[in-house]
């Protein structure tokens, strides 16, 4: 119903599309070079950084930004930690854990959600209900559970977010599969005597794809929110590795003294959930414009 | 209708029975033993042994699940370790202050972006829709924490024209009737309690319902640009009704059904929010609670705080889903 109401309005303001065409490109352009300058930061980390994050310098205690060229751009915290190495470090954390949790949340949402909409059954039933219980925790509370039972760490953090962010792909994987079963190619597959396995690995994945990946655009903006806000309520990762939340949440009681210190941790998780939803919003557009309602994932 | 809300009804006490069970095999996967975590190093086997006895932890995980579930039943969590009372009144006293946030970030979130919504959506590509969706971007991409401590830095730090934290100024408010300070300040007529409670709450619910309020916006823009092309909207401008009559009456009407979808979905986000939101403020309310219970290892808080967290949020999608009813005169159950 959907696609049938965007055709409409196609066709009935010629030159909508065609208007929102520039604007689309900006939020592409915008959004992709804030996204590759993450990764490349993200990756180079320890080469970039000007100094050791950790390095405390007691004499520098708590002072502010001193510009380019200097010896501390963005200032230190309160332990005379360089405030530039630990933001770049922490692009580290947020880029390996967003990652992973993409990657292994899709792996098994659309895995599940494939094999439960071309099964059906009782295997959809389980799997439903599974989808059922584990959404029926608020978003957060789970993996702030999961966290404080089994323990901070890159690993259980990872595992904590994971938890309920494959669903989203199963749900709607699901639903796209259901209808893609009667899909003629499908039907033309199994009567060639196919394999369930290749029908699914070879027919039907390969046709959620462009779904899956802008499912994965907002499951990445959530979860570097989630793992900032986890390390931000000491939850997450160890103390000793420098991250956005960590920073942030050592920078509370300095907010009225030292301004600089939540100012830029913050900074780069709103820039870089910016950008990701900008390239998410045009991904979208793009290639799949039936998920206009969807918006961004939990 | 009323059989398909009681079905829906009893179909969520399996889950809720599952959710339980995950909650209890998650304390049971937590590394330590809290038995020698309570009775402390100075210990022998033989106290260890009365005292699981006395706690029914020697009995097996099964046992365990089901004396677990039936007291949970009749909210009986036990004793909280860090307070020393029932886990249900701990939590009974500061979760008044946790609706109450979150209802006057709803409040915030609705009343700005569903004008803003609609104002964008029915003009699009007009200055006022780019304005509109670069604010729609910026609430989902902003993390809430991080607003309400930029928020005190500017409106609590450099303008000083907000206090910092906590609910009320030590000695205005009057005494508690719900629980609900503006509501109690209101009833009680004081109005310098009142206006001393909203000064408190503003910043933590503008940055609670910031998130919302980016969604919100989206999706009535969304709703409302799908609408506009609707057949009976061509009719009301055809009979010759003025634009804004056309907009407000006509369109708003029909576009806010996906709105109250999302307001319902965005309430489980909105609650887990109030959790990084209240500690943020040091406002007194169960999410705060959480993170002390936590850092405390207070075992039966946490239990009790998590399951009412999860039990309050399936009554909530099971509301939202008998108003869709009332709602949309389409929808019979």
């Amino acid at each position: 119903m959907q696609s049938l109401t965007l055709e409409s309005v196609t066709s009935q303001s010629p030159g909508l599309l065609t208007r929102l065409r520039p604007w689309l490109h900006v939020k592409a352009c915008t959004g992709s070079l804030i996204v590759l300058s993450f990764i490349a930061v993200g990756i180079l980390g320890p080469a970039a950084a000007p100094l050791d994050p950790n390095k405390q310098e007691l004499t520098a205690m708590l002072k502010a930004p001193q510009g380019i060229g200097a010896a501390h751009v963005l200032g230190t915290d309160n332990l005379g930690r360089d405030i530039l190495s630990r933001v770049i470090h922490g692009a580290r954390v947020s880029l390996l854990v967003a990652f992973a949790v993409v990657f292994v949340s899709g792996l098994i949402g659309v895995s599940l959600g494939a094999v439960s909409g071309y099964f059906g059954g009782k295997v959809d039933f389980l799997i439903q209900k599974l989808v059922e219980v584990v959404w029926a925790f608020p978003p957060l509370l789970l993996g702030i559970t999961i966290m404080a039972f089994l323990g901070q760490g890159l690993f259980n953090l990872i595992l904590a977010l994971v938890a309920q962010r494959w669903i989203p792909y199963c749900r709607v994987v699901r639903g796209q599969a259901l209808s893609l079963r009667e899909r003629e190619f499908v039907v033309a597959a199994q009567c060639l005597g196919a394999s369930k396995r290749r029908i699914i690995l070879r027919h039907i994945i390969p046709n959620l794809v462009q779904t899956s990946l802008v499912i994965g655009t907002f499951a990445m903006a959530s979860s570097i929110i989630a793992e900032a806000s986890l390390s931000f309520l000491g939850v997450g990762v160890p103390p000793e590795i420098p991250t956005w939340g960590t920073m942030l949440a050592d920078a509370r009681i300095y907010i009225s003294t030292a301004w600089w210190l939540p100012l830029f941790p913050g900074l780069c998780i709103f820039i870089t959930v910016l950008g990701i939803n900008l390239l998410g919003d045009a991904l979208r557009d793009i290639l799949d414009p039936r998920l206009t309602r969807a918006g961004p994932g939990r | 209708m009323t059989s398909y809300l009681t079905q829906r009804a009893l179909g969520t006490i399996p889950v809720l029975l599952l959710i339980s069970l995950v909650v209890f095999l998650l304390i049971h996967a937590a590394p330590g033993d809290p038995t020698l975590m309570l009775l402390g190093e100075e210990t022998n086997a033989a106290e260890v042994a009365k005292a699981k006895a006395r706690w029914g932890l020697d009995r097996p995980l099964p046992i365990q699940y089901l004396r677990f579930i039936t007291s949970a039943v009749t909210g009986d969590f036990g004793k909280s370790f860090k307070y020393a009372e029932p886990v249900s009144s701990v939590i009974k006293t500061r979760l008044p202050a946790t609706i109450e946030l979150a209802i006057v970030s709803i409040i915030i979130a609705t009343l700005l972006a569903i004008p803003l919504g609609v104002w964008a959506g029915s003009k699009p590509n007009s200055w006022i829709d780019n304005l509109g969706t670069s604010f729609g971007l910026f609430g989902i991409s902003m993390p809430s924490f991080w607003l309400g401590i930029m928020l005190i830095l500017v409106l609590a730090g450099i303008l000083n024209i907000l206090p910092t934290s906590g609910r009320s100024t030590y000695g205005v408010a009057g005494p508690e009737i719900t629980g609900f300070y503006l509501l109690d300040s209101i009833m009680q007529k004081n109005s310098q309690a009142a206006w001393d409670a909203l000064t408190h709450i503003f910043m933590p619910a503008l940055a609670l319902g910031m998130n919302m309020l980016g969604i919100l916006m989206r999706v009535t823009r969304s709703a409302v640009l799908e609408v506009m092309n609707e057949e009976y909207v061509v009719a009301a401008r055809a009979k010759g009704l003025a634009e804004k009559n056309v907009v407000w009456r006509h369109v708003t009407s029909n576009a806010l059904i996906p709105v109250i979808t999302v307001v319902g979905l965005e309430l489980g986000t909105l609650l887990s929010g109030s959790i990084i939101v209240e500690t943020v403020f040091a406002w007194p309310g169960s999410g705060s609670l959480l993170i002390t219970a936590l850092n405390a290892r207070d075992y039966p808080l946490v239990t009790g705080l998590v399951m009412t967290y999860t039990v309050a949020f399936v009554i909530i999608n099971l509301i939202i889903d008998g108003l869709y009813a009332v709602v949309d005169p389409r929808i019979r159950y």
